[in-house]
């Protein structure tokens, strides 16, 4: 009986782990080279901290009416003669302090972007997987819907859903409500790009021989997409969620601003900014701008992250 | 002995990456003569690209040539200026790639482009660099080369637009053509037309030509000497019929008779054990030894320096007189 | 060590194991809908195989050759039945693939069926380890259960194939093309396959290492008694690997025959061709005069025999009609005895 070929030489070492393999990875090197993209990992890792820690770092609660006190209705921030501690960067026409309010804001408007994102990544991954691999009428269908809703701008789908839920719901809705029609709202209308970036992906990927070696052994069409597919297709996937984290705050933040987003009692960024804007003409400026400040940051950081991220991953575009 | 058209010294080429220096070519030396075509053959990664590139002058950052010389006729090409090179590589030395379709822009006909480069480097008046283009295409073998002049690249096939890039390579003069696997895109039946179009030319023009394959058959018919590389070193280079059918480096042996033949049935082929080492490992002394049949002490500690025996030179401490006896 | 994969070799070649009567298929290569609307162009087929026959003898190896576009691929995707034909049957083990009769046949005989790719780079995810990618098939055929069993095996497959168990550990990207091959046999072999179709297995490997791979193959089958239909457009690999040789050109068989016969008295012109055209070490510094001519558009063939624009010996009846496929060859030159086998043309 001949003997199989003779092992190759290769060194048998331990392999190495996750986390070595992503200390080591090229995706890393990049990022400590980029001091912008540092800059904007860390700011944007503050607000998410801020964020979340708000109940904790907040001077008060600004949804608890329990709290507000009318007597510090509208102070100027500290560095003014009428500024009073605690209130750093003043309060509102009810005594609200300014800067828990930005904080809580900023949590909410954080929660509805990363849910819509979220929403809006698992509509479009699901669909365009389904439309890359069955091909056909399949994809005509749903590519032609995508199509379609790219007319729109994404901030129209998303007031249509906003406007014809109310309807049905009959003009009153819970605060919680409210946010989950947002976040359905946003998840609408942001789905295109994913579908369209993973069924190209999809497309590309399908015909590999990896993808036909899993069909030969019998796999169904699921297992082959779950298991095979798409894992090697979320690469550019988190490039556009975290483009489209930002966008989704902005929408939401535009939203609130129109008045068909949150409501007063549990304000967001961008509903503090339409109840502030009405004192920027009496000197009040710090209602509004504070708020502004926060929002335009936050986008910011994360849309430099997400740039980042694009051209990192993608070589071709050095 | 005349001078030859290409003189390569004691070249090295260096990569600077994040996890250090990565030497691609260590010592390459080499030379060719007019009218002669050198094949360079080795595996992926044995650096015979890197090779063109650095004679044509094409090694990007984070790549270097980092010693050694380069000599066209007998003047260092190695240490011009990007604009120098430029003029050198359009005039001087001529190129042929795997892929026709990126040597030809497929927006322009290919006569244009083909007088462009004769008009560029010579002072012909237009009605002449035409009628020049259309004689290039008549020599390279193009049926109806006056109509076919105002072609677009997409309008040919496979191997009539590898004539055209011959055809674009010649039409300079140049001196030196390099040729990167330029029969590797095309049908076998189409090859063979390519390769023995290259080596006529070369002939004809007297026209040195470095012929850069991994196909052994190729080089066979098409060569003069040929030059076996292997980790960026050239491991032995000779006349063709000389180290084809006496090959001394034990690598060179192996891949001799890894090759399965038309002519004659093997049961088993010679196989060479293991791989080509990566760039970022290649072993100290002979870059060969883990995979070679015939290592002895001396090899995993000393860089054998190229030797010359009979009508070839090889870099292999069995060779070395002085060093322990051959085997 | 012997692997529990080892079936029992066959002793007597079972005659037709493999068999592939008139395969066709066809592509539709027309314009979107709108363009052809608007253009009055008809749809527009592309025939990638025409009236393909052959068999496969259990144990032997049956290699297509041919250059690009001539349906090779195509033809081994069918075989496999990773692509429906257009029209004609396989019958693999008496088992027919297409045959909807036959449904739970098919199922049982899928694990005997394996392929190998050309790019070793494409065929496994590359982010799953060697390990889980090998024993895939085991645990989607249910062939073992128990995961000590199942790693216990992907060790046994790895050490088959020449590499180590604790290779199995590392992801893809750790190996070398040659190395990856081996990897991909291993998967081949796990499902306890008796029947590999190979497609290009080492065109995208170099020699030495294409030399490896080659040698693995053979011994694989002299231990386990495999099939191969080994697809190749390397006629030199071809004839090193092949008991028999079936020559592709544009979508048919053209001429098919035993290896010897077929290198040392090739019948149909364009195996002729294909013989004298490729580079070989045997022929250093070869002055010679090349074929002329390049293979047509297979969207739109030439007529009659679809060689006939490049063969030295065509005539108006070549022109005309498609030759039929008769004692190995499909030529009207050899029919007639206007060409013998083996070189010259016959004297009129």
């Amino acid at each position: 009986m001949a003997s199989p070929a003779p092992a190759p030489a290769l060194i048998v070492e331990a392999p190495p782990s996750r986390l070595a393999r992503f200390l080591d990875s090229d995706l890393l090197a990049n990022f400590r080279r980029s001091k912008l993209a540092i800059a904007a990992f860390l700011a944007t890792v503050l607000f998410i901290a801020l964020a979340l820690l708000a109940p904790v770092i907040s001077p008060q609660n600004p949804y608890d009416p329990a709290q507000l006190e009318l007597i510090n209705a509208s102070l100027p921030p500290l560095w003014y003669a009428d500024g009073q501690a605690p209130f750093l960067i003043g309060t509102d026409d009810q005594g609200r302090d300014v800067l828990s309010a930005v904080f809580y804001g900023m949590r909410l408007s954080l929660l509805v972007g990363v849910l819509g994102v979220l929403l809006s990544g698992f509509i479009g991954i699901g669909l365009g997987l389904i439309a890359g691999y069955a091909g056909g009428w399949v994809d005509t269908i749903i590519m032609r819907v995508a199509d379609v809703q790219l007319t729109f701008p994404a901030i129209l789908i998303a007031l249509i859903v906003d406007g014809v839920a109310k309807a049905v719901a009959g003009g009153h809705m819970e605060a919680n409500a409210q946010i989950a029609l947002i976040v359905v709202a946003i998840g609408l209308s942001f789905w295109v790009q994913y579908a369209r970036t993973v069924r190209g992906s999809v497309m590309v990927e399908k015909n590999k021989d990896y993808v036909q070696a899993g069909r030969l052994i019998g796999l169904s069409a699921p297992v082959i997409l779950t298991r095979h597919i798409l894992p090697n297709v979320t690469g550019p996937v988190f490039v556009i969620a975290t483009i489209n984290l930002a966008l989704a705050i902005i929408t939401e933040a535009t939203l609130s601003f129109l008045g068909t987003g949150l409501p007063e009692t549990m304000p967001s960024l961008g509903t503090l900014i339409r109840t502030g804007n009405r004192f920027l003409f009496s000197g009040e400026w710090w209602i509004v701008a504070f708020p502004g400040f926060a929002l335009a940051g936050l986008v910011l950081a994360i849309n430099l992250l997400g740039d980042w991220l694009r051209d990192a991953l993608n070589p071709k575009l050095q | 002995m005349t001078q030859p058209v290409l003189s390569v010294r004691d070249l090295r080429v260096e990569f600077a990456t994040r996890r250090g220096v990565l030497t691609a070519l260590d010592g390459v030396s080499f030379e060719i003569a007019r009218g002669e075509v050198l094949g360079v053959v080795g595996e992926s990664g044995a650096g015979k690209s890197v090779t063109g590139s650095a004679v044509i002058g094409l090694i990007d950052p984070p790549g270097r040539i980092a010693g050694g010389e380069i000599l066209l006729n007998g003047e260092r090409i190695d240490n011009l200026s990007p604009e120098a090179m430029r003029k050198v590589r359009g005039k001087r030395i001529g190129m042929i790639f795997q892929d026709p379709l990126t040597s030809l822009n497929p927006l322009y006909r290919v006569g244009r482009q083909i007088e462009e480069t004769i008009r560029t480097h010579t002072d012909l008046s237009a009605k002449a660099a035409r009628q020049r283009a259309i004689d290039l295409l008549a020599e390279v073998g193009i049926p109806a080369p006056e109509r076919r002049i105002d072609g677009f690249p997409h309008e040919f096939s496979g191997g009539m637009r590898q004539r055209v890039v011959i055809a674009l390579a010649l039409a300079a003069e140049p001196e030196l053509i390099i040729a990167d696997e330029p029969t590797t895109a095309l049908d076998v039946s189409v090859q063979a037309q390519i390769i023995t179009l290259l080596k006529r030319l070369g002939r004809d023009h007297g026209t040195a030509v470095m012929l850069i394959t991994h196909d052994m058959g190729v080089i066979a018919e098409a060569a003069d000497r040929v030059a076996v590389m292997y980790a960026g070193r050239v491991a032995e280079i000779g006349p063709v019929a000389a180290l084809v059918g006496d090959p001394l480096h034990p690598y060179a042996k192996g891949l001799m008779g890894a090759i399965p033949s038309l002519s004659h049935e093997a049961d088993r082929l010679a196989q060479i054990p293991g791989a080509m080492p990566r760039l970022s490992a290649i072993p100290p002394g002979c870059a060969f030894n883990p995979r070679c049949p015939k290592v002895f002490a001396r090899c995993t500690v000393d860089r054998p320096e190229p030797l010359v025996v009979g009508s070839h030179r090889v870099a292999c401490h069995l060779y070395d007189a002085s060093g322990q006896a051959a085997a | 060590m012997k692997p529990h994969i080892a079936l029992k070799p066959v002793m007597s070649p079972q005659p037709d194991y493999v068999q592939v009567r008139d395969l066709r298929r066809l592509f539709d290569v027309s314009r979107p809908w709108l363009n052809r609307v608007i253009e009055r162009q008809p749809r527009q087929y592309l025939r990638a195989v025409d009236n393909v026959s052959f068999s496969v003898a259990k144990g032997e190896t049956l290699a297509i050759v041919g250059e690009s576009g001539s349906g090779k691929s195509t033809v081994a995707r069918m075989v496999v039945g990773l692509m429906p034909p257009s029209d004609g049957e396989v019958t693999i083990s008496g088992v027919s693939m297409t045959d909807p009769r036959q449904a739970a046949e098919r199922r049982a005989l899928r694990r005997r069926i394996q392929m190998i790719f050309q790019d070793p780079y494409a065929s496994m995810n590359p982010r799953w380890r060697v390990d889980r990618i090998v024993s895939e098939p085991i645990r989607a055929f249910g062939i073992l259960s128990g995961e000590r069993e199942i790693q216990g095996r992907v060790g046994e497959l790895l050490t088959l194939v020449g590499l180590h168990p604790d290779d199995g550990k590392r992801y893809p990207h750790a190996f070398s093309g040659g190395q990856r091959q081996r990897i991909a046999i291993a998967r081949a072999l796990a499902s306890e396959a008796e029947f590999l179709v190979a497609d290009e297995p080492t065109s995208a490997l170099d020699v030495s290492v294409q030399a490896q791979i080659l040698n693995l193959m053979r011994d694989l089958q002299d231990r386990l008694g495999l099939t191969y239909l080994f697809i190749s457009h390397n006629l030199a690999v071809v004839r090193h690997m092949a008991n028999r040789i079936g020559v592709m050109y544009l979508g048919r068989i053209v001429e098919i025959g035993g290896g010897r016969e077929l290198f040392t008295a090739p019948k149909h012109p364009y195996t002729r061709m294909l013989l004298d055209a490729v580079p070989d070490l045997a022929h250093v510094g070869r002055q010679r005069v090349p074929v002329q001519g390049e293979i047509p558009n297979p969207i739109n063939p030439p007529s009659g025999c679809t060689f006939h624009p490049r063969c030295p010996f065509a005539n108006d009846r070549c022109k005309a009609e498609v030759p039929v496929f008769r004692d190995g060859v499909a030529c009207h030159a050899v029919e007639e005895g206007r060409l013998m086998p083996g070189g010259v043309a016959a004297v009129a």
